[in-house]
């Protein structure tokens, strides 16, 4: 079943650097899931969460407030 | 401390790319030389030592502290505490602010914490050691924190909940179930190569306003003639720290950038106080933050928000002025 991935971040350089990570992960062992960026405030405040970004995975706060590093996605997504 | 690292730019400059110590360019390669490594080795420990700090004092547990135990009034100075250990990204504060609203922490205690933060930080102290030296630190520390503290107190004395946004002042009503913080069980080992990446990112993410900082302050070193500030500045008057703060209040810099330059300001004559106070107008307030904090509050929330910080921090430059 495709995962729904969404990245918290109203766009700071951690948030993008999550981006990236996440992106890559999901390209190099070819995960079906979409990704998705949440940059409005108000939307991410609805997961309660203080700090970003936050890695959201079907609607679960998984990581929030750093930078996960390729493997800590890759077994979060398994 | 740094002997061996004067020796290696004395070294490196004068010996290996034959600059003259007696010239200009000489002595400003060194200076250049000098303070970015010194800066950049104190910002890694720094920044490493506090990321070990957080790790096992993360911003939720924190929140439940302030929450949960009855602190007499001093909840404003350990909010201020708390904003001056937990790392800052102005990116993080609206989240922050509405996280602690929302988990039932009065207005005036959530503003401790919003005014400490940036203030200060790990970024600021590796700066202000490496420029200043450990007594400036302190005071500098001491005086954000207290800063803090007595802004929020001061803010929480007026009644600003209904100058908050609508959908604050909803989230608030409707009191969504707070997630229960679960903590995560690691060993320290385990978590070091997360604490020194952490670290790295941190470092790498200033690390170009740190040259800047340097070489800006550098080429005024050579430049700037002795005592061209205090022509202007320094003299002491009384009106000269409100000047350098409100020309600092709408201008953003981290300090990461500043702190090299008012260093050079301190050099030429301006007091430490007025540099001081013109720094944490920088860092402190500016446009951009006013723009984030929009999202969350009416204009005349942040007008009195800004006033009254702006005031406290104009205080705070004369009573350093008196007592440095």
């Amino acid at each position: 079943m495709s995962k729904v991935i969404k990245i918290l971040g109203t766009g700071c350089p951690k948030c993008k650097s999550m981006t990236n990570v996440v992106k890559d992960v999901v390209k190099e062992h070819n995960i079906d899931a979409t990704i998705d960026k949440v940059e409005d405030i108000m939307e991410i405040m609805k997961f309660n969460i203080m700090t970003t970004p936050a890695l959201v995975i079907d609607d679960v706060v998984t990581i929030k407030g750093r930078v996960p590093s390729k493997d800590e996605v890759l077994k979060l997504l398994n | 401390m740094f002997n061996w690292l004067q020796h290696f730019a004395d070294w490196f400059i004068y010996s290996v790319l034959s600059i003259g110590a007696e010239t200009h360019l000489g002595v400003a390669l060194n200076f250049f030389v000098y303070d970015t490594l010194k800066i950049l080795i104190l910002l890694f420990v720094i920044v490493f030592i506090m990321g070990i700090v957080n790790a096992y004092f993360p911003i939720e547990r924190l929140k439940d502290y302030l929450n949960k135990k009855k602190l007499y009034g001093l909840e404003y100075f350990f909010s201020s505490i708390f904003g001056a250990i937990t790392p800052f990204c102005s990116c993080s504060s609206v989240p922050l602010f509405i996280g602690f609203v929302q988990g039932g922490i009065p207005l005036g205690v959530t503003f401790s914490f919003l005014i400490t933060s940036p203030l200060v930080n790990e970024v600021a102290v590796a700066m202000f050691i490496g420029m200043f030296g450990v007594k400036a630190t302190l005071i500098y520390v001491a005086s954000g924190i207290l800063l803090g503290t007595i802004g929020g107190w001061l803010l929480g004395k007026f009644n600003l909940e209904p100058l908050l946004s609508d959908w604050v002042k909803q989230i608030l009503e409707n009191k969504m179930q707070q997630a229960q913080f679960e903590e995560e069980h690691k060993t320290f080992y385990q978590r070091l190569p997360e604490i020194t990446n952490g670290a790295w990112d941190i470092v790498k993410s200033v690390l170009l306003y740190v040259i800047i900082g340097i070489a800006i302050g550098a080429a005024m070193h050579g430049y700037v003639p002795e005592n061209f500030f205090s022509a202007y500045l320094g003299g002491g008057e009384w009106w000269t720290v409100p000047i350098a703060v409100l020309v600092a209040v709408p201008m953003y810099a981290n300090a990461a950038g500043i702190v090299p330059v008012i260093q050079v300001f301190v050099a030429k004559g301006v007091p430490l106080g007025t540099a001081i106070a013109f720094m944490m107008a920088t860092v402190g307030l500016s446009i951009p933050e006013a723009t984030l904090l929009k999202k969350v509050m009416s204009l005349k929330l942040i007008a009195i928000f800004f006033g009254v910080i702006t005031l406290c921090i104009i205080l705070s430059g004369y009573v350093f002025n008196i007592l440095l």
